[in-house]
């Protein structure tokens, strides 16, 4: 697992798309930032210690949901299309150890994205600007367990094709119907809506921006990537017994 | 070392392989040869544990490649066609990662990618992408890995296809400096590459082992694979009785003023031309060319059918 980990983030590196990655997410998040912070000094009246970064948060968690899918798109995709990955299977590894190493590599590229915008809650500090760290370190336990979400999918989507190009667009296709399938109650109707709601990775996301940890949401978001990795497990597994030349 | 016993292996509806079995024993270099399409892939898969077959067993040193399919793997270097490579990463970087995806002892991991570096020639080229080497360098990669770790058993598909002369030569060398040391499966659709490097040939076509038999064995079936064509000056008739009439020609026919004919071998094509000269016929043009590779595995499946004929109706 470890092999397959180092050898992911090197290819993150070498290849430019971690960088490309983390620095959009810091350049449209940091504007956002600055965007929400004009917006709540100069209005005035409005709980800048904690309102402030649950705008914040909820616009970091849409850039999350467009970039993410470029982190997984070409982890299996590319091995498949390359034919490296037949290569990989000749190596005592198990197909788990394999989804694992790859999956920890883009948890990594994640962290990284994430650890530098703890700079804006810093950058306030010396202003004397009120920031509740509490709430705000729920927050970023929310997003990172929503981020390990979307890429545990994004995986799962990667394992199912040769072209990196379609499993991004299919990733974020199957991400946006899970956010968007509550939003209307009207066009699913109550009964359903009520079936529906607890698989919406995005309503776990609400309890997480107001600074609270909720052990359900947590669970649920836990075993969304469990799920998602498991399912990539069987899709490696399907070449015992489908026609995959 | 290696057993194959009644594999069979199905993709959807299509037979890639039919009840194929052969032993390799310890230390042998076996070539596998067939035509493209022929099951040589597929069986040097499951051999390399990418996936099980649906009917049959393999067996690696006694482990099984479906039960214990790492403890197979381990025992295993394979090298895949094409040599599939990971464009951004340096030949040393990678070699690490297939070091550690091999999990060879973490002491011994430097030492090992030294030594294939060495056999492979890749010293010089260690810290280059293996995106930017040319084709040559990039196989020498993948034979690279699969050396790593000194596995007991290698699998080498098309390993020289698509190299310059010298390159093949190389690598043919490497091939013969392992044999006797390590158990060898090669394939290849070059039959003197075959005969060269390999103590024994397992010849595959269209899913089913045709023949197995010694490089030397092989060249005494496949007599008679000299084709000729000859031109001469002289009456078409007369011409034509003389060739037909020397013993060892067969398939005699006029083609485009010239005739064509299989000789059993070189002595029945100077018997030919002594024949027609002392008729005082002048020999106008001779060419010979042996068979293709292809033409000989349809003589030898040609030899083989009836027989598999005659079982079939024994068995009915």
């Amino acid at each position: 697992m470890i092999a397959v980990l180092r050898k992911e983030l090197v290819s993150y590196f070498s290849s430019l798309l971690a960088y490309v990655v983390i620095t959009l997410f810091l350049g449209v998040t940091g504007f956002y930032f600055y965007s929400n912070l004009s917006f709540f000094l100069l209005s005035g009246g409005f709980d800048v210690a904690r309102g402030l970064w649950q705008f914040q948060l909820h616009d970091m968690r849409q850039i999350m949901l467009t970039l993410l899918p470029l982190l997984t798109m070409r982890l299996f995709a590319e091995e498949r299309r390359l034919g490296t990955l037949e290569l990989m299977w000749t190596y005592p590894l198990r197909d788990v150890e394999i989804v694992l190493g790859k999956y920890l590599a883009s948890i990594v590229v994640l962290l990284l994205m994430l650890l530098p915008t703890l700079l804006y809650p810093a950058l306030l500090l010396p202003a004397h600007a009120p920031v509740a760290f509490g709430p705000l370190a729920a927050g970023y336990v929310g997003l990172f367990l929503l981020g390990a979400a979307f890429l545990a999918c994004g995986i799962l989507v990667s394992s199912l094709t040769d072209s990196q190009v379609l499993a991004a667009a299919v990733t974020f296709t199957v991400l946006l119907l899970f956010w968007m399938m509550t939003w209307n109650e009207f066009a699913v109707g109550a009964p359903v809506l009520s079936v529906l709601q607890p698989f919406s990775l995005f309503d776990r996301f609400y309890t997480f921006s107001r600074g609270g940890i909720d052990t359900r949401d947590v669970t649920f978001l836990v075993l969304f990537s469990i799920v998602f990795l498991s399912w990539t497990v069987l899709a490696l597994g399907s070449r015992r017994w489908r026609g995959v030349r | 070392m290696i057993e194959v016993a009644h594999l069979t292996k199905e993709f959807g509806d299509f037979t890639a392989v039919e009840d194929v079995s052969f032993t390799v024993a310890p230390g042998e270099c076996v070539g596998f040869l067939g035509p493209n399409g022929a099951g040589k892939t597929t069986t040097m898969r499951v051999i390399a544990g990418i996936f099980p077959p649906t009917r049959g067993a393999v067996r690696v040193a006694g482990h099984d490649v479906q039960r214990e399919p790492r403890a197979a793997r381990r025992l295993v270097g394979y090298f895949p066609e094409n040599a599939p490579f990971y464009p951004e990463m340096s030949v040393e970087g990678y070699l690490a990662f297939v070091a550690r995806a091999k999990r060879l002892a973490r002491g011994a991991q430097r030492g090992e990618i030294e030594r294939v570096l060495r056999a492979c020639g890749l010293g010089d080229v260690r810290r280059r992408l293996v995106g930017k080497l040319s084709k040559g360098y990039r196989q020498r990669v993948g034979i690279a890995q699969a050396l790593l770790g000194d596995p007991q058993v290698l699998v080498l598909d098309e390993a020289t296809s698509g190299l310059d002369p010298e390159q093949v030569t190389g690598i043919r060398e490497l091939v013969k400096s392992l044999r006797g040391q390590r158990t060898i499966v090669f394939s290849s659709h070059i039959l003197s590459e075959v005969s060269q490097v390999a103590q024994r040939v397992v010849i595959i076509n269209r899913g089913r082992v045709v023949a197995e038999d010694s490089p030397e064995g092989l060249a005494r079936r496949i007599e008679g694979a000299v084709r000729v064509w000859l031109r001469a000056e002289g009456p078409a008739r007369e011409v034509r009785d003389t060739i037909a009439s020397v013993p060892g020609v067969r398939d005699l026919e006029d083609g485009d003023g010239r005739w064509r004919f299989h000789a059993r071998d070189e002595s029945t094509v100077r018997d030919v031309s002594r024949a027609v000269t002392a008729r005082g016929f002048l020999i106008l043009e001779l060419t010979r060319e042996s068979l293709s590779l292809e033409e000989i595995f349809l003589r030898l499946v040609r030899v083989e059918e009836p027989r598999e004929r005659a079982e079939k109706s024994d068995a009915a």
